[in-house]
């Protein structure tokens, strides 16, 4: 497939902020991105011409933002939605190989659908885990270090290194990533497994690489430092930071001094590496 | 038509900044007394049912719907 027959759905509903952001990079790099409200997808008050087949799609994307005002939670009523409307539609697109991507509030969104984690099923009935307001109980909002710590598993970031630091920004209220809690044995089990099966894909670093950083460098106080997660096949991606919005150089802190290459900024790798798998695979 | 209340809280041990911010608040503006604050949300509904049995059925499923994390979240529905 070439790059410009991938089609990638953005999917927004009122409240979602960053989806020009996320279409401009994929649009920047070939890719054949469009906005699709969730009305489209549901057949739900569209006129002739305006729906729209998730089937048709090779990458969907959850932009950020504040979908629904995040009222309930964050990301609940858009997942909740979802569900109610194109649940099997949402498994299928997984397990037929294809992209899932959520940044911010679209991770948000696809922990609250179930499919992230998504331990043992490909989108699970109720919440496997939780982005939870941050501990310090406000929006924290600046750039943040990422460590990448995946070796290959996540279609996302596959051209990364494992070990690679990246400056991402961060502006949440609600990202501390948690498991459930039944026994302290229990809720280790689940972290060990994620790291075990390589879906640990990004954790806050200080900027020498150390993932044992606490507050400011860990902005919100997740366990082990956790930013971002995939699934078991790795092709279905949700992180707090905005990859988006760091496309170019000359929108990241210090990018005169630190000189990181001709017009790439640190998200780029994420567009790049998701649409490299694409093109190959279909 | 049942009036009922259902409280979200937050399970034992998960951290709730919003309540430790009030009590941190309570204390600096001179209620000492205050030993603890919990944060709760409370959503109050009118549900038209056939019987309080089939609203509380009704409610429940919203919970898991919608309305808690079982991550995170304890509810109490209360009948008005």
């Amino acid at each position: 497939m070439n790059i410009d027959e991938v089609k990638v759905c953005i999917l927004r509903m009122e409240g979602t902020n960053c989806e020009q952001e996320t279409f401009d990079a994929f649009s920047r790099l070939g890719a054949s991105p469009e906005f699709v409200h969730l009305k489209q997808l549901e057949g739900r008050d569209t006129i002739v011409g305006e729906k729209r087949n998730l089937e048709d799609y090779q990458i969907l994307m959850f932009p950020g933002g504040f979908s629904a005002g995040d009222y309930i939670r964050a990301g609940a009523i858009f997942a909740a939605r979802l569900k109610s409307s194109i649940k099997d539609d949402i498994i299928k697109f997984i397990e037929d190989g294809k992209a899932i991507g959520g940044f911010c509030n679209g991770f948000q969104i696809m922990v609250e659908l179930g499919i992230l984690p998504a331990f043992d099923c490909t989108l699970s009935e109720h919440p496997q885990a939780v982005l939870h307001a941050n501990d310090s109980g406000k929006f924290e909002c600046r750039p943040t270090v990422l460590r990448h710590e995946s070796s290959g598993k996540c279609i996302w970031t596959s051209q990364l290194e494992k070990g690679d630091l990246r400056y991402i920004p961060s502006a949440h209220a609600e990202g501390k990533f948690m498991l459930p809690h039944e026994s302290q044995e229990k809720e280790d089990e689940l972290y060990h497994r994620l790291f075990d099966e390589g879906r640990i894909v990004f954790r806050y670093s200080d900027p020498n690489g150390d993932v044992d950083a606490s507050y400011p460098y860990n902005p919100n106080g997740s366990r082990f430092n956790i930013a971002g997660i995939t699934n078991e096949m790795g092709t279905v991606f949700g992180m707090m930071p905005h990859p988006e919005r760091v496309f170019f150089r000359n929108t990241q802190p210090d990018w005169y001094r630190r000189k990181i290459g001709p017009e790439e900024g640190d998200g780029r790798i994420v567009f790049r590496s998701v649409l490299d798998h694409i093109t190959k695979k279909f | 038509m049942f009036t009922v209340e259902v409280k979200v809280g937050l399970k034992k041990g998960v951290s709730d900044p919003e309540g430790s911010n009030s009590h941190k608040s309570l204390e600096l503006l001179g209620f000492g007394e205050v030993k603890a604050v919990k944060s709760l949300k409370v959503y109050r509904m009118q549900i038209d049912a056939p019987s309080k049995e089939q609203a509380m059925d009704r409610v429940e499923e919203m919970c898991r719907k919608i309305l808690t994390n079982p991550v995170i979240h304890t509810h109490e529905i209360e009948f008005l």
